[in-house]
């Protein structure tokens, strides 16, 4: 899932600090699970503002909704009979989701709520670590599972570097080092062969926006 | 015979010399008398001299312009470059431009992360790595191509060195590590400082079994330890550096005066070893901010005069 966290409150505040009506827009999905902007996200983050503003005499009006997916132009639809009523949106949805909302509705100022972190796993209640930076062309399949971009420090494909301090990362020693886990895997498999071979340098396709067609679909002329 | 670059190192190599190589950092700044001042110190005692580059992370002058000043002191230089700093197009078009100015060697190597420097803010490049940097420079000097793939007008003729650390983990897998930077093209590999001898007498061994030591020149890497607090540094600190307690203990054994001599001598103790050792095709000696020390050292561990080849 994408993790994302709540931003500081007063940058939030100073976000919304022109704005009278604000319309708060959650999302039921990823951002939901990692606790950062589902629904109960946005009635406390509406909470806290509604207080913030009293005190400084300058009320604000927070509206609320969750959509199941805010990148999704389905969910969307139940929108369109409200923005209209508010100075602004707000969106605890991840940065994804925040453009789809700000291209459906490109008059109202749409602002984050939310730092968007990354693609990741859930350890525990409120605990998440990163596994993907989604590079477009994964080698998961020679790694043993273990992704070298995401994991190794230096995103080596020909790990691991000489750094490596007893099965730990040279940036920390509470961070296991991506090439020694490969390596422990891969021995452990017998597969240590998938990484004799050396990984030719990566095409870096992630440097610019990508568009994903899969087969058989076509992209619509309009939409 | 053929040579790939014809640099001082690969001749002395070569014909089969006990090659010596020295260490270089450039200045926090841009005095280039402190380069020539170093430098002055390393003339004749060494056959190359590495320029680090940003080491540890910290800006310093760069590492080309710092082996063009050491060219113009008539010594040679053996030009590092990291992955950290520069993707596939800045790298290129350093390797151009040195070799354009007469440099001949380069190292190859992945760098420190950029958290231990003085820009922890930094992005980190890598781009390619360390493995992938070797493969670069070998198909732009042997293929005489980017590794875009179009052709290179005279392209260069670099001899090409890399770092191996016989002691980091997984040591199983360090063997094979350098096996996989020979398979990308490396002509000459330069350890990390040694002091484990025994972890690395078992490593050149493999590497001798495995007939690795026939297609590399292995320069060993030595460090003199100039107190009980920098060998508890090192041992303690820099990541993958392994030191043996025994060590500690034998600088400990001396007077704190005599302990920087006390370095020295057991540098040159490992010196006479990895003069015999099978395998081993020279010493680099990376005298870290201790330049002046230099010709002490190769006196003291026979390494002089150099071979003029
Ligand atoms: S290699 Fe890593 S970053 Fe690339 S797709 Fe696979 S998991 Fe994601
Ligand atoms: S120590 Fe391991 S995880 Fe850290 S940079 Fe080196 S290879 Fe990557």
């Amino acid at each position: 899932m994408i993790v994302a966290k709540r931003k500081p409150f007063n940058e939030i505040k100073s976000l919304l600090k022109d704005y009278k009506k604000v319309l708060n827009v959650g999302c039921g999905t990823c951002v939901a699970v990692c606790l950062a902007g589902g629904e109960k996200e946005v009635a406390v983050l509406n909470a806290e503002l509604d207080m913030a503003r009293k005190l400084e005499d300058n009320p604000v009006e927070m509206g609320a909704i969750t959509v199941e997916r805010q990148c999704d132009r389905e969910y969307l639809e139940a929108l369109d009979s409200l923005v209209n009523g508010y100075d602004a949106l707000l969106s605890m949805a991840c940065g994804a989701g925040i453009q789809f909302l700000a291209e459906r509705y490109p008059e109202k100022p749409v602002l984050p709520a939310v730092d968007t972190t990354f693609i990741g796993v859930n350890q525990g209640v409120g605990w998440y670590e990163e596994r993907c930076r989604s590079c477009s062309s994964c080698v998961l399949g020679l790694t043993g599972g273990i992704c070298p971009v995401t994991m190794c420090a230096k995103g080596l494909y020909n790990g691991p570097c000489g750094g490596t301090n007893k099965g730990n990362c040279e940036i920390d020693k509470n961070q296991p080092c991506a090439w020694y886990m490969i390596y422990e895997r891969l021995k452990a498999q017998n597969r240590l062969d998938c990484i004799l071979e050396i990984t030719p340098p990566s095409d870096w396709q992630n440097q610019i926006p990508r568009t994903v067609i899969q087969p058989g679909y076509k992209k619509p002329e309009k939409v | 015979m053929e040579m790939k670059s014809g640099s001082n190192l690969e001749k002395v190599l070569t014909a089969g010399h006990f090659a010596f190589t020295g260490e270089l950092g450039p200045p926090r700044g841009t005095d280039a008398g402190e380069v020539r001042k170093k430098a002055a110190h390393l003339k004749g005692m060494v056959d190359a001299v590495n320029i680090t580059d940003n080491q540890t992370a910290v800006v310093r002058m760069s590492s080309w312009a710092a082996s063009i000043i050491i060219l113009q002191e008539g010594l040679e230089p053996n030009y590092q470059m990291v992955c950290r700093d520069r993707n596939r197009l800045a790298m290129q078009s350093d390797i151009l431009g040195a070799y354009a100015h007469g440099i001949r060697n380069m190292l190859c190597l992945s760098g420190d992360h950029q958290k231990f420097g003085d820009h922890p803010q930094a992005k980190g490049v890598f781009d390619i790595d360390s493995m992938q940097l070797i493969g670069m420079v070998k198909c732009m000097r042997d293929e005489g191509k980017f590794l875009g793939g179009t052709e290179i007008g005279h392209p260069p003729k670099i001899f090409i060195g890399a770092a191996a650390n016989p002691f980091a983990d997984p040591f199983e897998w360090r063997v094979h590590r350098l096996a996989k930077k020979i398979k990308a093209g490396v002509d000459f590999i330069q350890t990390q400082c040694i002091y484990n001898m025994d972890k690395f007498r078992e490593w050149i061994k493999q590497s001798n079994d495995m007939g690795l030591t026939e297609k590399v020149f292995i320069l060993a890497g030595v460090t003199p330890m100039k107190s009980v607090g920098m060998a508890k540094y090192m041992k303690n600190n820099v990541p993958g550096m392994d030191v043996p307690d025994e060590l500690i203990k034998r600088l400990q054994g001396v007077d704190k005066k005599m302990q920087a001599d006390e370095g020295i001598k057991i540098a040159c103790e490992q010196i006479e070893e990895f003069k015999e050792l099978k395998g081993v095709a020279g010493v680099h000696l990376m005298a870290i901010e201790w330049e002046h020390k230099v010709p002490e050292i190769a006196e003291r561990a026979k390494m002089l005069p150099r071979p003029v080849v």
